[in-house]
């Protein structure tokens, strides 16, 4: 079995971005998805920190210590783009207004909870972030992770273990060995992406039942 | 005649007694105030409350009050950072209090304080470990955590362009948290990078009415930060 990198798991996450959507990307791999999105598609990224129209990284010289994004990196801003307030920016959130947050993931349940800001062990410095707000707020949570844990446990699970960022609210998730929906009545296999990857062994390998109906 | 500008730094905090609830604006460094916090260090007011979204970087700043331990408590969204050993040192020592506060619901609750607002319900974190204990209600549906404002006797803010009046600009993502921390404490102090005549900013372009400010320090580094990167 061949599972995708970091990268490409970006790149399968760009292929779902339609033309003319807001975008939040998280920090870490979501943020890769930025440099896979297909140059025919105008996508406007939201950075919380309070831009709308986030470019690439700037040359190196032409860095704006005031031009920053949520991972307090030096950023740019495309023509067309506007900066605001956190309120404002938070609003754009909260109020249903971006299309699609992408977030990196601890678990993720078969009902849709995610858990992503917290290990849950007892002596760590808590910090959350947008997490909680990108959770509740935007109208599609996509959510990338590796789907096994260091010790081959999945993370996609029947109930999250990890204490909730948000709950009901992952739409899909991409692994690295598959794409996976979350409706209503549970978990549907989109796509196994690793190579040589059957559906039975990942089945085996992601615990909570997967529903499959192969495309007619 | 109103003239919100002081000479200096030192004039516009002396003011600032122990125990109060101080706003300081910034993300990162952008829009940080340094040095009205490297001012409010030398001023010595102890057993302050700040609302930041983190809980400073490396040594400068925010951190540097925090390691001077004058912070008794702090708000913020994102205090665990590589480079935040101040405050873990004093919070693993128990020696400062946090109040961990989802990002947009910090930015709404100083939002709604500077609004007159009595509290509101948001639907961020219903259901975890942050709405313990707090007040529910489901709308139409939804499920929601009530929260209520944050109020600051203080705000220290850095902003672009000022003039007497106290209407400021801003630069890109250096506005941040500026404009709701202003209207949200009782006295609010913008350093800035150049004070203009009265009518020199576009009114199109006043991010930040003057009405929500009261004190304005120019500092000639308050376009750059001239510290050492944190």
């Amino acid at each position: 079995m061949k599972k995708l990198d970091r990268h490409q798991i970006a790149a399968r996450v760009a292929r779902d971005i339609p033309d003319g959507a807001y975008v939040n990307l998280g920090i870490g791999l979501p943020t890769l998805v930025a440099n896979h999105i297909p140059k025919d598609r105008e996508v406007v990224l939201h950075s919380e920190n309070g831009i709308l129209g986030l470019g690439p990284k700037p040359a190196p010289g032409t860095e704006d210590e005031d031009l920053i994004d949520a991972g307090k990196a030096p950023a740019t801003a495309l023509p067309g783009a506007a900066y605001f307030h956190h309120a404002d920016s938070f609003g754009m959130i909260r109020g249903g207004h971006i299309d699609i947050c992408v977030l990196g993931a601890f678990q993720v349940a078969a009902n849709g909870d995610i858990a992503n800001w917290h290990t849950g062990e007892a002596d760590a410095i808590p910090a959350v972030g947008g997490a909680m707000d990108l959770a509740a707020g935007a109208k599609q949570v996509f959510v990338t992770m590796e789907h096994l844990t260091k010790k081959g446990e999945s993370k996609i699970v029947e109930r999250c273990t990890y204490p909730l960022t948000g709950l009901r609210c992952v739409t899909r998730v991409y692994t690295d060995l598959a794409v996976i929906d979350v409706k209503s009545d549970g978990l549907h296999l989109v796509e196994i992406v690793a190579e040589g990857l059957s559906f039975e062994e990942l089945q085996r390998l992601n615990g909570v039942p997967l529903k499959y109906r192969a495309a007619a | 005649m109103i003239n919100k500008i002081f000479a200096t730094p030192e004039a516009a905090l002396a003011d600032i007694p122990d125990g109060a609830t101080v706003m300081i604006g910034g993300f990162g460094n952008a829009g940080m105030p340094a040095e009205l916090i490297d001012c409010l260090i030398a001023q010595g007011a102890r057993e302050l409350t700040i609302v930041n979204n983190n809980a400073g970087n490396a040594d400068a700043g925010l951190a540097a009050l925090i390691g001077a331990g004058r912070v008794r408590k702090i708000l913020c969204s994102f205090p665990r950072q590589t480079d935040s050993w101040h405050f873990d040192k004093l919070y693993r020592a128990g020696k400062l209090e946090l109040e961990l506060v989802p990002q947009g619901t910090l930015a709404e609750r100083i939002r709604a304080a500077g609004a007159g607002i009595g509290a509101f319900f948001t639907p961020t974190a219903f259901g975890t470990r942050l709405a313990e204990g707090k007040e529910t209600r489901q709308i139409d549906g939804r499920d929601y955590v009530l929260e209520y404002p944050i109020h600051a006797d203080y705000a220290l803010i850095k902003a672009d362009r000022a003039d007497r009046w106290g209407n400021l600009t801003y630069r890109k993502t250096a506005r941040n948290f500026g404009p709701i921390m202003a209207a949200a404490a009782s006295c609010t102090v913008a350093q800035v990078r150049e004070t203009v005549d009265l009518g020199e900013l576009d009114p199109e372009r006043v991010v930040t009415p003057g009405i929500f400010v009261k004190r304005v320090v120019r500092l000639a580094a308050a376009g750059k930060t001239q510290r050492k990167a944190a």
